[in-house]
């Protein structure tokens, strides 16, 4: 066996020249980024951090770390996926009459697949992941996740799949096929390179990560919720949990399947999806929806409950329609089953079947409108206090019925013929999206900041990145809008109307202005780590919460209740507020918790492994890789010493660091 | 801010009122009528919109905290009332379903496969007239219109004779296009091995853009074409411009025209081989490759058994060499289904499925009888798609290849 044989072997389809080192863009990026890891890996080091970081946090099974780390995963992945953002918007602005802008087809071709897939897989999920193993726990009174070691699994495989996106960046290429990879464009046929075995390999790791976060969290929700706190007692934002998850678990198998098919077509030479030998492309498209629609409300339910807790909070009052909240939350549910077709109106389904999932796509927004009624009517008669929160409700209510309204204009078939691809449409889905998704977790991110690192964010620059991504989202999507009606396409690269470039000028415009939102709430968060002290709440209830998560310390013990509490009322803490509750100051027995393992980390890395190999066809060590994920697996159903107890006096003492902090705001 | 931004609108509607808004102020029928329906709904949704963004505004106003005058009215535990339930879900209810009974009528009235039955407002369509057939394919990266009527073909120009009638069978040669002219109709997509229908009409003269709008790969952006709406001497004074070019389109011709490429220049055909949209449909235009149309037959029949197994063939021709066409890796090689015909029989079979086809579309009522209501068909005439099987029970063959092939009922 010579060289030219063994090397293939070994290296599979890896050679050199998978190194972008023709793409100037890319080689500044991964220098800039090379050199940035340098030196982060370098201070961890110097400050004698790994240690930390693998005890206290990689290895973690506490809901609440686990929580932060999806958020960081989020924020780290928005800004990769912003700045696709911004190199799409300068494209787009410079492209015109005959000039070809800066960015190649096969370069361009893969930023509006990255960004697309990263935002949705790699920043909303996370993020919204995060504030549900944040929050759900602690508003259902409860001392962790049902399977704390799934969810430490979970978090690492999400993150698994958003190194083989990044890695793709520097080594191969992404693919370049838009986000949802239709085939036969994303056959083997057809994008014969790496781009979509990573897209494939990314989503099927993340996938598993997000399937299990699921199921575990329906498990807590349904069987961990404190005494007294029946399904409607439960916090709207618990609902609303609770109905993402569950379609999380019964839609991301269809995306696992129809990848799985997508990846035999392309490995095995199965004809699924292929123009012949008896393939269907169709198929995939409806398959592909049928995740895909559902997944539109996996992101913005979660967010919807987040509105509705920071409405009742800042409003001083109950919520609204709290029956009608959760009957508006378990329809939209189960009619985002119905309506998956509204994607494809074009294919040429017939005028029954077309006008079928139109209408059930108008009914989706009478649950939705009744929701926005409810918020309106929870503002009603009560008090507002405009902390952030409750701008980013404001702000998301007046521009999210727009994205609404326009998502109805496109829920009309014959609408849709005319505006379906359009820039209309990516004005339409990032209208809520945004508007939906973004300015929810902000709102969340603000609102449970304080009750994660026991203080609140800073005001001024919460204000500045506020008003930056209000306006700006307009500036940037406004545009869109208009430009969709003079009839341009979505995913160009190159203009030939002069006529259009002033709208794309703006557009870039409004995402500059995003850019500096985005900035200011970093600076924020810098900020308000730098005084801290001066933002420090120790009540652990700086905004009068309602619900339990605000009943403990900020940040809240491990344990994070040593009495689980009992509930009477929908608004439990108000309630316990209101009825004189005192706090036990005595009685603490020793918890039970379960003790960190860095199982989940290395599964995922051996997984992480697998994915590149399979994408480079580095069969010996994609096998090696599989077996090793099989045994370490097996190998962790051996280990019998996953739990301890917290002793009582480190509960007594906790509790009465806490008992002092509290004397100490009442003084 | 907020006047900031209302400041930042004004110089937003002078520019408005200056751009070409081709979704708004379309020059044909088909898609004046949609862009009616979208004005339309979109009008219904401000009634409820515009109330409820203007009540966001003045509660948050009026009752924020600072205001001293409404803290009585404060009250904490409000929090149902049986009667605005009712109407914040009877409200939206209400809308949607009127709404919903327009988009059933408007969808049926104006589904893209519906031979039409007007030319404009008030002017029905004549059953003397028979609409213009265009067949289109999308290729990598440009476009063939095939005017079967006329025996030419274009590549990148297309033309109609205003309120003539157009119907266009659309197909594509490789991936996923979208089939759209803005100022004619809505769009459709143009899929490989499949036909997809469209029907419509351009009012006013003029010279209007195509593109596709369902990316396609590298040269997507450039994938453009004018369409010319002309009067009938300038469409007849087209025809023949485009029968004084030498050049036709055969099967061989055609192999190297659907090669990758991009930005290319208008071309026309005098000439087209008449079975050529047949083959390419049927995605059989190599020679030796057995049709779709003729597959699904034998599968109809009871298929091949173990000898179809057998019956394919290493692909020679390597049509995809430009987008860098390559085997799965564990898969067989490339091959394709050899014909199991002489030359003269599939030269036959497809005569008949092209005859069938054509019959297909001449026995497609079109109801003149204009539709109102509720859209469906008048009693005692069929659906324009279910009719040609309803009308040609001794279909035996093929090979519909049209995304709608309904099963035999």
């Amino acid at each position: 066996m010579n060289a030219d044989q063994l090397i293939p072997l070994i290296f599979g389809r890896l050679t050199l020249e998978a190194l972008p080192l023709h793409e100037p863009i890319l080689v500044v990026t991964m220098i800039v980024v090379a050199l940035g890891g340098v030196a982060l890996l370098g201070a961890l080091t110097y400050f004698k951090l790994w240690g930390y970081l693998w005890k206290e946090w990689f290895t973690t099974v506490d809901h609440k770390k686990i929580g932060i780390m999806y958020m960081i995963l989020g924020i780290i992945m928005l800004l990769r996926g912003f700045a696709d953002a911004i190199m799409m918007r300068i494209q787009q602005a410079m492209a015109f009459g005959g000039s070809e802008g800066y960015l190649n087809a096969h370069h361009y071709d893969q930023i509006f697949t990255a960004h697309g897939v990263i935002m949705i897989f790699f920043v909303a999920m996370p993020l919204i992941t995060g504030l549900m193993n944040y929050v759900v726990p602690l508003q259902i009174g409860a001392r962790d996740v049902s399977f704390p070691f799934l969810n430490n699994f979970s978090f690492w495989m999400t993150t698994a799949g958003a190194v083989m996106v990044m890695a793709s960046l520097f080594v191969g290429e992404f693919a370049r096929t838009g986000w949802l990879a239709y085939p036969p464009l994303s056959g083997i046929g057809y994008s014969p390179g790496v781009g979509v075995d990573y897209y494939i390999w990314a989503l099927q790791i993340a996938g598993v990560g997000t399937t299990l976060s699921g199921i575990n969290l329906i498990a807590t929700i349904v069987k961990m919720r404190a005494p007294g706190m029946g399904m409607m007692k439960m916090p709207v934002f618990t609902w609303t949990s609770l109905c993402a998850n569950v379609l999380i678990v019964a839609s991301f198998p269809v995306l696992t399947a129809v990848l799985a098919l997508l990846t035999l077509d392309r490995y095995v030479g199965t004809n699924f999806f292929t123009n012949d030998f008896g393939g269907n492309p169709m198929m995939y498209v409806n398959l592909i929806w049928i995740w895909g629609h559902p997944e539109v409300y996996i992101l913005v339910l979660p967010l919807f409950g987040v509105f509705s807790e920071v409405a009742s909070t800042f409003s001083g009052k109950r919520l609204f329609g709290y029956t009608s909240m959760v009957y508006a939350t378990v329809v939209i549910t189960i009619l985002s089953y119905l309506v998956w077709l509204h994607h494809f109106f074009t294919m040429g389904s017939g005028a029954s079947v077309n006008s079928f999932f139109g209408i059930t796509t108008m009914i989706i927004s009478i649950p939705t409108g009744a929701k926005i009624f409810n918020w309106l009517f929870t503002m009603y008669r009560g008090r507002i206090r405009f902390e952030l929160p409750m701008m980013w409700l404001i702000a998301f209510m007046l521009t999210f019925v727009v994205g609404g309204m326009t998502g109805v204009m496109l829920a009309v078939p014959p609408a849709d013929f005319v505006l379906h691809n359009s820039l209309f449409l990516i004005a339409h889905f990032h209208n809520v999206i945004i508007a939906g998704v973004l300015f929810g977790l902000f709102a969340g991110i603000n609102f449970w900041f304080p009750k994660a690192f026991g203080f609140k964010l800073d005001r001024t620059w919460g204000l500045v990145s506020f008003w930056c991504w209000v306006v700006g989202f307009w500036l940037a999507f406004a545009p869109l809008y208009v430009l969709g009606l003079m009839g341009v396409t979505r995913r160009m690269r190159v203009f030939d109307d002069p006529s259009l470039q002033i709208w794309f000028v703006i557009a870039a415009v409004g995402v500059a202005v995003i850019a500096v939102g985005i900035l200011a709430m970093l600076v924020q968060f810098a900020v308000s780590f730098k005084n801290r002290d001066k933002l420090r709440d120790e009540t652990g209830d700086p905004w009068g919460g309602r619900t339990l998560e605000w009943a403990t310390s900020s940040p809240p013990p491990d344990y994070n209740f040593a009495f689980t509490p009992v509930v009477y009322d929908t608004d439990a803490w108000w309630d316990m507020k209101r009825r004189g509750y005192k706090r036990p100051k005595t009685g603490f027995a020793a918890i039970h918790m379960p003790k960190n393992t860095g199982t989940g980390i290395i599964i995922s890395g051996l997984s992480l492994v697998m994915g590149l190999a399979l994408v480079w066809y580095i069969w010996w060590l994609a096998a090696l890789s599989f077996l090793a994920v099989i045994a370490v697996a097996i190998a962790h159903t051996f280990n019998y010493n996953r739990d301890y107890y917290i002793p009582v006096e480190e509960v007594r003492e906790t509790e009465d660091a806490r008992t002092r902090a509290l004397a100490g705001t009442e003084a | 801010m907020r006047r900031l931004r209302l400041l930042l609108l004004a110089p937003l509607v002078a520019l408005l009122s200056a751009c070409n808004m081709v979704v708004l102020h379309p020059a044909g029928d088909i898609a004046t009528q949609q862009r009616d329906l979208l004005v339309f709904s979109t009008l219904l949704m401000l009634v409820i919109v515009i109330p409820v963004m203007g009540m966001v505004v003045f509660f948050a106003y009026k009752y924020r905290e600072s205001n001293k005058a409404v803290e009585k009215e404060y009250d904490p535990d409000w929090d149902h009332s049986t009667s605005l339930e009712v109407a914040i879900w009877g409200a939206p209810l209400l809308i949607i379903v009127f709404l919903g009974a327009v988009t059933w009528a408007g969808t049926h009235l104006l589904d893209p496969y519906r031979p039409l039955d007007r030319i404009k407002p008030g002017q029905a369509a004549s059953e003397q007239v028979e609409p213009l057939q265009v067949n289109v394919v999308a290729l990598d990266w440009k476009w063939l219109f095939i005017y079967p009527e006329y025996g030419i073909a274009t590549v990148n120009e297309l033309a109609a004779p205003v309120d003539r009638p157009i119907r266009f069978h659309i197909t594509s040669s490789s991936v996923m296009n979208s089939f759209y002219i803005p100022a004619l109709a809505g769009q459709i997509y143009a899929m490989p091995g499949m036909e997809t229908k469209l029907h419509a009409v351009i009012n006013h003269p003029g010279e209007y853009v195509g593109f596709s709008a369902n990316y396609s790969g590298d040269g997507f952006s450039n994938m453009r074409f004018k369409f010319h709406g002309l009067d009938q001497a300038g469409f007849d004074q087209w025809i023949a411009g485009v029968r004084r070019d030498s050049r036709s389109l055969d099967r061989e011709g055609y192999l190297e025209l659907e090669k990758p490429s991009e930005k290319v220049p208008v071309m026309h055909f005098a000439n087209v081989d008449g079975a050529l949209w047949d083959s390419i449909l049927n995605m059989c235009v190599e020679p030796g490759k057995m049709c779709m149309g003729e597959m699904m037959e034998i599968d109809k029949r009871g298929g091949l058994n173990m000898a179809s197994v057998r019956n394919t063939m290493p692909l020679v021709y390597d049509k995809y060499a430009g987008r860098g066409k390559s085997p799965a890796y564990f898969g067989s090689n490339d091959s394709y289904v050899m014909t199991i015909c002489t030359p003269l029989q599939a030269e036959a079979a497809a005569a008949d499925r092209i005859r069938r086809a054509e019959l297909d579309n001449i026995s497609a009522p079109v109801s003149l009888a204009r539709i109102t209501g509720q859209g469906l068909t008048p009693q005692g005439v069929p659906m324009a798609s279910l009719s040609s099987i309803v009308r040609n029970p001794v279909a035996t063959g093929p090979v519909s290849t049209d995304v709608r092939s309904a099963p035999t009922a």
